[in-house]
């Protein structure tokens, strides 16, 4: 059996702003290959660990290391390989869609013939060959979007690094990025990105990794995450009934119930019982759905806002 | 294997200057007038206006002294403003230096970068005052081109100093405090309009720790005919000036950014 070949390894990684423990002893094994998403609500420590990995944020204790660069000391030279797509858009708003990917070229130190044929491909593969010589101010944030994937890969990078690639885009936008990644995920790029969206993760990522408060709370494959964390069945219950037809239920169908506002979840492993019981209730209104990541999400950082 | 780009060390600040250059080559008329045509106004206004009264200074005609006064000036304000409300844009506002760090530029690459570049366009200026004053007869002989190198230092000079004020504002008006307290009373102080031997002796030696001053006492004379005296000296002032800034606001600008 050969060992797994890991492009990023990070051991122990920890960062505090304030006094505050941003990232708090963060460790991740990630393959090469493979698309490994970080969620988690606002403040868990996303962007921070993503900056690490980039170099652009020093931790002030544990090992991290990107395709045997050590970080930050190597992280310049790391960064030769590497494309970013950040959750703000930092485009140009001087220059044109081409003189945007020229641009960004040029700080690599590619050039010539072999970039404009790049730039071309570049230009079909996001969708955006008509907009070549348009103003960025003149584009749609979904066009924007696919821009700044775009120049994301004009390095032909080994990783690729997305902070919230489709916060922000409408459905038709999302699901086109959500292609593309599938794609450059098939031509062996490893990618490795932050969301809120728990859809997303679910359909994208081989692995991930969901923080909290600066801690990773769970890692794994997201059907392997649903297994371990969660009963299979969810229904969600709401009505005017629902309080009086909750003193009456039998507790022992329900692994677990989470009331949310006026929506009671209830997690059982058999859905039936329950299903039959509510029936009758005209009163109420219900929902039964496999259990999902959103619902793992919930449960390991909780339904408080985070703000 | 897709091959790994890199561009050598010591011309990876190239591709920032380069970036400049192209935005600025877009928006060029405003810039054209902004940063030419306001010292033109000056030099003729008060050079006529003025001159009609004082006549000769230092021994030649007050529009000569002004028009070298007014190169010195007008490259100090054009690299101020670039290294200031030019640089802040890029750092804070659109987000171009944070594009930059994801590629294989360090931040000082990016630094030298915007140095060089508002030297480029403190030169560009100067380059225009110096063509009127020919126009006019205002410069004496060949040694203006001189000129030319020792304007794109002070502008150098004057884009380190700006960047260091640039890491540390949080808005755009943080720069009014470094134009009303540093960069208009070194215009007035250091003999763009008038010589300053008339002033205060305390006055007289403060400005000598100036960069402005000591550029001045490049260019006049060069732009008179005359070979300047203490040459070495000017130059260490104005180097020195780039050493200590450029360092300082890489610290702090690294602070900013990269923490």
């Amino acid at each position: 059996m050969t060992a797994t070949t890991y492009i990023i390894e990070a051991e122990h990684l920890c960062k505090k702003y304030n006094g505050q423990r941003v990232v708090d002893t963060i460790s991740l094994q990630i393959r090469s290959g493979e698309c490994f998403g970080l969620l988690g609500p606002n403040g868990a420590g996303k962007t921070t660990t993503l900056r690490m990995l980039l170099g652009l944020t020093e931790p002030e204790c544990g090992s991290l290391t990107v395709m045997n660069y050590a970080i930050p000391a190597q992280a310049r030279e790391m960064r030769r390989a590497i494309g970013v797509v950040p959750q703000m858009d930092n485009l140009d708003p001087d220059f044109s869609v081409l003189e945007n990917l020229r641009t960004h070229a040029s700080y690599f130190g590619i050039r010539g013939a072999a970039l404009e044929s790049h730039i071309t491909q570049l230009l079909a593969f996001t969708n955006l060959t008509h907009k070549a010589n348009v103003r960025i101010e003149t584009l749609s944030g979904g066009m924007k979007r696919r821009l700044t994937l775009a120049r994301a890969l004009i390095n032909d990078p080994q990783i690729l690094i997305l902070d919230e690639p489709t916060t922000g885009l409408d459905p038709q936008a999302r699901q086109l990025i959500w292609q593309r990644l599938r794609e450059l995920k098939q031509q062996g790029r490893t990618l490795i990105l932050t969301t809120h969206y728990m859809e997303e993760a679910q359909r994208l990522c081989d692995r991930l990794a969901i923080l909290d408060q600066g801690r990773i709370v769970a890692q794994g494959a997201p059907d392997e995450l649903i297994r371990q964390h969660i009963e299979p069945h969810v229904i969600e219950v709401y009505g005017s009934g629902l309080d009086a037809w909750l003193a009456t239920i039998n507790r022992a169908h329900v692994a677990r119930l989470e009331q949310a506002g006026e929506t009671a979840f209830l997690y059982v492993h058999d859905e039936r019982e329950i299903l039959q019981g509510l029936a009758p209730h005209h009163d109420l209104r219900f929902m039964h759905r496999r259990a999902n990541l959103e619902d793992v999400f919930l449960k390991l950082t909780g339904r408080d806002l985070r703000e | 294997m897709t091959p790994i780009y890199d561009i050598p060390a010591w011309r990876r600040w190239y591709p920032v200057w380069s970036r400049n250059f192209r935005v600025w080559r877009k928006l060029l008329g405003a810039a054209v007038l902004g940063n030419i045509g306001e010292p033109l106004l000056y030099l003729f206004a008060m050079g006529y206006g003025l001159g009609s009264f004082v006549g000769d200074m230092e021994g030649v005609s007050y529009m000569s002294y002004l028009a070298a006064g007014m190169v010195c000036a007008s490259t100090m304000t054009t690299a101020s403003f670039e290294g200031m409300y030019s640089a802040y844009t890029r750092m804070a506002v659109q987000g171009t230096w944070a594009a930059m760090l994801s590629t294989p530029l360090a931040l000082r690459d990016i630094l030298v970068g915007e140095v060089v570049w508002a030297g480029t366009k403190g030169l560009f200026s100067a380059i225009a005052i110096v063509f009127i004053a020919i126009l006019f007869g205002l410069v004496a002989d060949w040694r203006v081109i001189v000129v030319l190198p020792i304007a794109g230092l002070l502008g150098m000079c004057f884009a380190a100093m700006a960047l260091m004020i640039t890491a540390v504002a949080r808005s755009y008006d943080f720069f009014l405090y470094y134009f009303t307290l540093l960069v208009t009373p070194m215009l007035l102080l250091s003999g763009v309009f008038f010589p300053i031997t008339g002033m205060p002796e305390a006055i007289q030696i403060g400005a000598k720790f100036l960069p402005l001053y000591h550029a001045i006492a490049l260019i006049r004379p060069l732009m008179l005919g005359q070979i300047p005296t203490g040459i070495i000296l000017h130059l260490l002032v104005l180097c020195l000036y780039i050493a200590v800034s450029l360092p300082v606001a890489n610290h702090l600008i690294r602070r900013r950014l990269i923490s």
